[in-house]
């Protein structure tokens, strides 16, 4: 059989060129997810705003953005924000993908946050109220660190997700590494080879990455039911 | 008699349509020993967390030292009081609950330190050194590292009273801190209710349904019944000689 189609020199070629891009790949993923959990606790905060025509606005605001394509949120970035007249910005391709992936991924994030406050029981606000504690540390020394600590699991799923939406800023010209494997691709009338590799890519930095995460929830599952374990481990001595 | 430490005037409290607490009038005095008593759904709860402003009255008037807690005057005219107005009063006011409400994420000794350190940017060391005294005081000196989901009810109970005492409050409200407990736990947390009514001199207001311990500390017994204050007097007066049927049949069901 003669395996015409695909060339182990295109494919050793084409590796170094690609792997130049393997930076600014991961960058844009930890750009964007950084902007992303950032931005998810202001709709967090946002959406506790006691006011209804704020509640709707946000809610429906987040919904949008939620049910359109990151794609098209990328497009409209790249694209049509510049032509708006005074608002209208024209970013470097890197600086729309962290804003629209980061703004898209957000959404969900901030739903995340939700759920975790939303546990946490509302004896803990009562019991600082009782304290006289301020707004601010009853957030920060009460609440947040009893809402955020279970969503991290979910929060690190999110992280392997968006390293899987990165490759849509290819199409606005960020050089990460699909970008480079389509000229690579264009320039040699191969496609093959080039999107191989970064298939190849993706898999060996995705599984590590959920292998990790995973590591990371046992590690903090262990540690935050620890008093319960704690207490298991008195109950037997 | 001195002047009342709180006072509440004809308050009012609906959920929705239903009204709760229709007309409370009442004196609280320094240091006196206030229990609460009456059938569930009377509003017994609901009177305290006023005043802890965990609700807002819909109507009617509470003075804790001579301050309005709900209103405030701004540019000549009362208006709600804003957050900053019920800090500077609910530094008065202390709560125990009847699920306790510990922090969990904190070891017994942070929980009693984390509120005097943040809410009144008090030294470190003294609030520790108060905070361990305040522990050994209702006997869980020796726990001061464990985490609350390490005790038992009652301890859990006796450290949220330390929590609160660290705060200095001149009252404390206590809302049936022993019915979430197991029988056997009850007496522990009910001795040092007894220690804190015998040795401080706050005032305290304890919705209970343990009818001899009223009967014991209490200077003051009010009966509650749908809303309204249906009973008001001396311990003996309200739970061993009322004439009010009410009443009668009430503290019946208790004795069996
Ligand atoms: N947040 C709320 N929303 C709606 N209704 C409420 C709320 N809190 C209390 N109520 C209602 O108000 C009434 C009085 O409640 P409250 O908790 O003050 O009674 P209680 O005397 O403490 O009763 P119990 O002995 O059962 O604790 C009850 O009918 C209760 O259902
Ligand atoms: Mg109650």
């Amino acid at each position: 059989m003669n395996l015409n189609y695909w060339s182990w020199d295109t494919f050793f070629d084409a590796l170094p060129v690609i792997l130049q891009g393997l930076g600014i790949t991961i960058g844009l993923t930890f750009a964007s997810y950084l902007f992303a959990l950032i931005f998810g606790f202001l709709w967090t905060f946002l959406r506790r705003i006691p006011n209804r025509f704020v509640h709707f606005i946000v809610t429906w605001t987040m919904e949008f953005i939620r049910s359109t394509p990151p794609l098209v949120q990328l497009f409209f970035i790249y694209y049509a924000l510049p032509v708006i007249p005074y608002i209208g910005i024209s970013l470097h391709p890197f600086a729309c993908a962290v804003l629209g992936l980061g703004i898209h991924f957000s959404t969900y994030i901030g739903e995340i946050y939700r759920s975790g406050i939303e546990n946490v029981d509302k004896g803990q606000w009562e019991a600082s109220t009782a304290l006289n504690i301020s707004t601010w540390d009853k957030w920060r020394k009460i609440i947040l660190p009893q809402a955020i600590p279970p969503t991290i699991p979910m929060l690190g799923n999110y992280f392997i997700i968006m390293f899987k939406e990165v490759p849509l800023a290819s199409t606005i010209g960020v050089a990460g590494i699909m970008l480079l494997a389509r000229s690579y691709g264009a320039e040699n009338w191969s496609y093959l080879e080039p999107l191989t590799i970064v298939g190849i890519i993706f898999l060996v930095l995705s599984y590590p990455s959920a292998v990790l995460i995973k590591k990371l929830e046992n590690r903090f599952n262990k540690r935050f039911h620890k008093n319960q374990i704690m207490k298991d481990k008195g109950a037997m001595q | 008699m001195a002047e009342p430490i709180v006072t509440y005037q004809d308050v009012h409290k609906s959920f929705g349509d239903v009204e709760v607490l229709k007309g409370i009038d009442l004196d609280i005095y320094p240091a006196e020993k206030v229990a609460v008593i009456g059938p569930s759904g009377s509003g017994k709860t609901t009177i305290i967390r006023l005043l802890m402003t965990l609700e807002q009255p819909t109507a009617g008037d509470i003075i804790v030292d001579g301050r309005n807690l709900w209103k405030m005057e701004k540019n000549g005219k009362w208006v709600h009081a804003n957050e900053n107005h019920l800090r500077s009063i609910r530094g008065d006011i202390g709560m125990v609950f009847q699920h306790f409400n510990l922090f969990p994420h904190m070891t017994i000794l942070e929980n009693c330190m984390t509120a005097p350190i943040h809410v009144k940017n008090e030294e470190k060391n003294d609030v520790k050194k108060r905070s361990i005294e305040m522990l050994e005081r209702v006997g869980l000196g020796d726990k001061l590292d464990n985490y609350p989901s390490q005790l038992s009810g009652g301890q859990k109970q006796r450290v949220a009273m330390a929590r609160a005492l660290v705060m200095r409050p001149k009252i404390m409200l206590f809302d049936e801190v022993t019915s979430a407990l197991d029988p056997e736990l009850v007496g522990e947390v009910l001795n040092v209710i007894r220690d804190i009514a015998e040795n401080d001199d706050m005032a305290m207001v304890l919705v209970t349904h343990e009818m001899d311990f009223a009967l014991d500390i209490a200077d003051k017994v009010l009966f509650l019944d749908e809303g309204v204050i249906a009973e008001q007097g001396t311990a003996s007066e309200v739970i061993e000689h009322s004439e009010n049927p009410r009443v009668q049949s009430f503290l019946q069901r208790f004795r069996g």
